[in-house]
This record gives structure tokens, sequence and C-alpha cells, in this order.
């Protein structure tokens, strides 16, 4: 990301600038996490990314590539992403067969063949089973029936499927209890690195941050206050940054 | 009285067309789509002026289907290029053709007894030439049902049909498979308002007739025999969709018969029909457990 700026309802009293001049350079291969506060800009800087919301300057880039003019959808042929919400990233009235076949058909011409292939099931349940949930036995259950946690877990196999430039997460972990989380969290960096990925991750956890991912960020006001990698990364611990962010909500007065 | 109920079940069955295209966009999509009160006469229409200039019969149909289609692109177009919301994007296409219905057949045609429909034309005179006028009409209506079905589960059924699902189950999702959600959406009004024309255009060849206000409420009867149909086989599984708003479709009309047989004035029919739904609608939200009495207490 270049250059990149962003001002909400520009020209009236609640104007508000959250990007000037910002930018983001993630490397092939890098597991970034994100942390910051709320209204940090976390998930603007998504949002930017994926093309969900506009921007009045600069440029996103992927591999050297500006994608500024392709539309949301247009992003997503080389972009997953796993939403917070477990219900945004599964359709609950289809089954777990027919979900995992829309996904594994991603970014190709949606025609007239039939639309589950039965010679793929098997591959569907080799990547289910990974999970270790169980969910390969229940391929015909529709996702409105599973938990939270479990839905989470398909939309992450769902997202990974295809292969990507860049995953995606949006908070991913938030809407779930602990120890569902902790699994999700786990299994998150088991596809990453299987795959290696590209992905970016916003987490309000601060030892998901620190215990996961290649790189560290951390936001505050639409600017990068805290950028680590490699060598300093691995030595960072959670008190670390709790102290840096202690200190900007000191700061903001909260 | 057998009469009676062949008559009632053949016209279950022809409007059971019109419901499929209400599963589609109210059941599949999501859509509230008010285009079927304009899109039902108008495939009438076209149909009663194509008959009385002596067209093949059969060849209605299709056209009939090809001008529904166009009438849904067109709110599809308003809704998903225009932003205009979903319900005012079906009421100006309605609004709209209530006039080209006017201009297509005026307000009143009537199809001469001497000009063949679907019914009466060959081959269905002399394939199903042994049975009465009324039991012709029967077997067609549910020919076309059976074959209507059976495109639309196999069509369901494809890459193009799960998606189609898709944007009404979790439209964010579509857009997560680098698909255009709105040109999904589009099809799916196309395709609802395809059959909700055929369903037009076999009532003119059934009651050799057109009405300008033969429309009214057309939505309403069709998003009634889909939730009864959907209500009743809710917890059968192996029931498709396409089936349970056919039986929905066949009770609604035997329901209105039975209630008009007991003496109701016709003029009342209409006034009967938004109860009806209000009714169903509001038992309906009592299973789901929702929205209770809300302003009732």
């Amino acid at each position: 990301m270049k250059h990149i700026s962003k001002i909400y309802n520009a020209g009236t009293v609640t104007e508000m600038c959250l990007f000037d001049d910002f930018n983001l350079t993630v490397g092939d291969g890098e597991f970034v996490s994100v942390v910051g506060s709320n209204g940090s800009g976390k998930t603007s800087m998504l949002n930017i990314m994926c093309g969900s919301i506009p921007i009045d300057k600069g440029q996103v880039l992927i591999n050297g590539e500006s994608i500024d003019r392709m539309k949301e959808f247009e992003r997503y042929r080389k972009m997953g992403r796993v939403y917070q919400n477990p219900a945004l990233g599964t359709c609950p009235n289809m089954t777990i067969l027919e979900n995992m076949s829309l996904a594994d058909h991603k970014g190709k011409r949606f025609g007239l063949s039939s639309g589950v292939n039965k010679a793929r099931a098997g591959y569907y349940k080799e990547q289910l089973s990974s999970l270790g949930l169980g969910l390969e036995d229940k391929m015909n259950v529709k996702l409105g029936a599973l938990s939270g946690g479990q839905r989470q877990a398909v939309s992450l196999v769902m997202a990974t499927l295809t292969p990507l430039d860049f995953l995606i997460l949006d908070e991913h972990t938030a809407a779930l209890d602990p120890h569902t989380a902790e699994i999700i969290m786990q299994l998150t960096d088991k596809v990453v690195k299987e795959k290696k990925l590209t992905a970016i991750m916003v987490t309000h956890n601060l030892r998901y941050a620190v215990e996961y991912g290649s790189r560290l960020l951390m936001m505050d006001k639409g600017h990068i206050v805290m950028d680590k990698s490699g060598e300093e990364k691995a030595n960072l611990v959670t008190d670390d940054i709790l102290h840096v962010f202690n200190q900007i909500s000191i700061e903001c007065g909260n | 009285m057998l009469d009676l109920i062949i008559s009632t079940v053949t016209q279950g069955f022809i409007y059971a067309l019109l419901s499929y295209g209400i599963y589609i966009t109210y059941k599949i999509l999501d859509f509230p789509d008010l285009t079927v009160d304009g899109s039902f006469p108008l495939g009438a229409a076209v149909t009663a002026v194509l008959l009385v200039k002596g067209v093949n019969p059969y060849l209605t149909l299709p056209l009939a289907m090809a001008v529904g289609a166009l009438a849904g692109l067109v709110t599809g177009v308003i809704h998903v290029c225009f932003g205009v919301r979903d319900l005012l994007a079906g009421i100006i296409t309605m609004t709209a053709l209530f006039s080209i219905n006017l201009q297509i057949a005026g307000s009143n045609l009537a199809v001469g007894r001497d000009v063949d429909t679907i019914f009466t034309a060959e081959p269905v005179a002399t394939v199903f030439g042994n049975f009465t006028l009324l039991q012709r009409k029967l077997i067609v209506a549910f020919l076309l049902v059976v074959i209507f079905k059976i495109l639309l589960d196999l069509y369901f059924k494809t890459k193009n049909g799960l998606l189609l699902r898709a944007v009404g189950d979790n439209d964010v999702l579509v857009t997560s498979l680098a698909k255009d959600k709105g040109k999904v959406k589009i099809l799916g009004l196309v395709i609802a308002n395809a059959l909700v024309a055929l369903c037009g255009c076999v009532v003119c060849h059934e009651q050799r007739s057109f009405s300008a206000t033969m429309g009214t409420g057309q939505m309403v009867f069709g998003l009634a025999t889909v939730i009864i149909g959907t209500t009743i086989f809710k917890k059968e599984g192996f029931v498709k969709g396409t089936t349970a708003v056919v039986v929905g479709s066949v009770i609604y009309k035997v329901c209105i018969q039975i209630a008009i047989s007991l003496g109701l004035p016709a003029n009342l029919l209409k006034l009967v029909t938004a109860v009806l739904f209000l009714v169903i609608l509001v038992v309906g939200n009592r299973q789901k457990g929702g929205h209770k009495e809300a302003c009732l207490r």
C-alpha cells in the first residue's frame, strides 16, 4: 500500500482523517499480525485492500500491479478472507459438500455442469479431516447446524482451498470462546505454514499477535507505531506490547 | 362436482408456474419482487395478441417467457446497477408494465372460441383426443408443471444454480468467491419473471382472455403458496422446494374454491387473499418463535 489517504465524511463537521500518507509493504510469505485499539484503522486497512471502501489518494498494489481499478469481487480472485462473524464465510442453508464445492470452484466459470463433483469429495474430506474436528463425516450436514467454531474452521478451509496471493484474517477468532479461538488460531497457523501463504491478521488478542506470525504491527490513529519482524519479533513477549498499548491508551484518555 | 375438482386442481397446477418464480426470488434470492404483478399480465397480454394474430399457440410459451425475462432484467438492472432498493425496483417495473400491457393488448382482449389454444391445438388434440377439454387442460398443465420442475431441479444442482442459492444465503461469500453478486441476482430475476410470464401465458390460454388488472395480487398469491408449501414440508427434508410450492399452489386454489362455493362474493377475493396471507405469515412467525405480539400486549 502506497501513500494511502482516507478521509471519512470529508467536508462535514464530522470529518475524520484516518489515513494520511499511509504506507505498508507485506513481503511474500510473511504472516503479519496487526494489533491496535478500536478506531486505529486496522479493519479500515483491510477494507481498503479488499476494495470494500474507496480511498481518496494512493495506490494498492499486489505483486507490483495496481488493483485500484478492480472491483471488490475481482480482487478476491487472488485473495481470501475470513471474517470476524463466522456466518459470513459459509452458506448456512447449504451442506458442507456444497459449500466446499463452491469454494473449490472459485475463480472459474460457474456454468451448467454439475455443481457437486463427487470425485472431489475425497479431497474435501481430506482437507476437513486435517482440522481434526470430525467434520469430514458431516459432508451432508447444513452449515447452519454447526457451531460458530466449526463454521469458522470450514470458512478457513474454504478461503484457502484455491491458490491465493494473499489471505486476510479479520479478527477471525474474536467471536469465539477462548478454547475454540485457540484451536482456530492453531489451525490458521498450520494452514498458513503448510500452504506457504502470505497473510495478514487483525486481532485484539495480544498473545496471538506475539505467538503467531512472522511480523507484528501496532497501529494507532492510522499510523504504524510498532513494526517488529524476524529476530526482534521472536524475542517479543506479550508484556512488551501491552506496555506500549497501555501508553497509547493513557495518552488517548482511555 | 368432479369437474369442479378437476378445474380447481388445474388452476393449482397452472399457478404453480408462478409459484416457481416467486420461490426463486423470495425463497432463494431473498428478494421481494413486485415485478410479478406486471410480468404476469405481460405474459398474458403478449399471448392474447399473438393468439388473435393466429400464431402457433405453442410458440406463445417461449415468447411469453422471453418478454417476462426482459421484465426481470429491467428490475435487476434498476436494483443492481442503479442501487434502487429491491422492493422499489420491482414497483417501478410493475407500474411501467401496467402501461406497456395496455399498449400491447388494451384493457381487455378476448381470444375467440375459434382460435386454437395449447389445450386444443395439435398435437395435444390428437394425443389426448379421448379426453374432454377439462381433462386435457389438467393433463397439459400437469405436464408443464412437471417439465419445469425437472428443469429447475436440474438447474439448482449445477454450479450456476449453487451460486444462485449462495447469493440468497450469504452474498458476502459470493463476493469472496470472486463473483459479481449483482449479476447473479439479475439472472435469478430473469429466470423468475420468465416463469411468471409463462404462467400468465397459460392462464390466457385457459381463460381465453387478457385483462389489464389480472396481475393485481399475484405477488401475494405466489408468496402465500410458497410459504404454505415450504411450511408444510419443512420437516420433510427429502421433499424438494419445487414440489412443495406445487402442493402449496394446489392447496391454496382448493381453499379459495371452497370459500367461493360457500358463497364468498368474487369481489372479496383479493381481500380474502390478503387476510389469508397475513394469517400464514403470523402463524409462520409464531412457529419460528420469532416476533411475538410486539403490539398486541
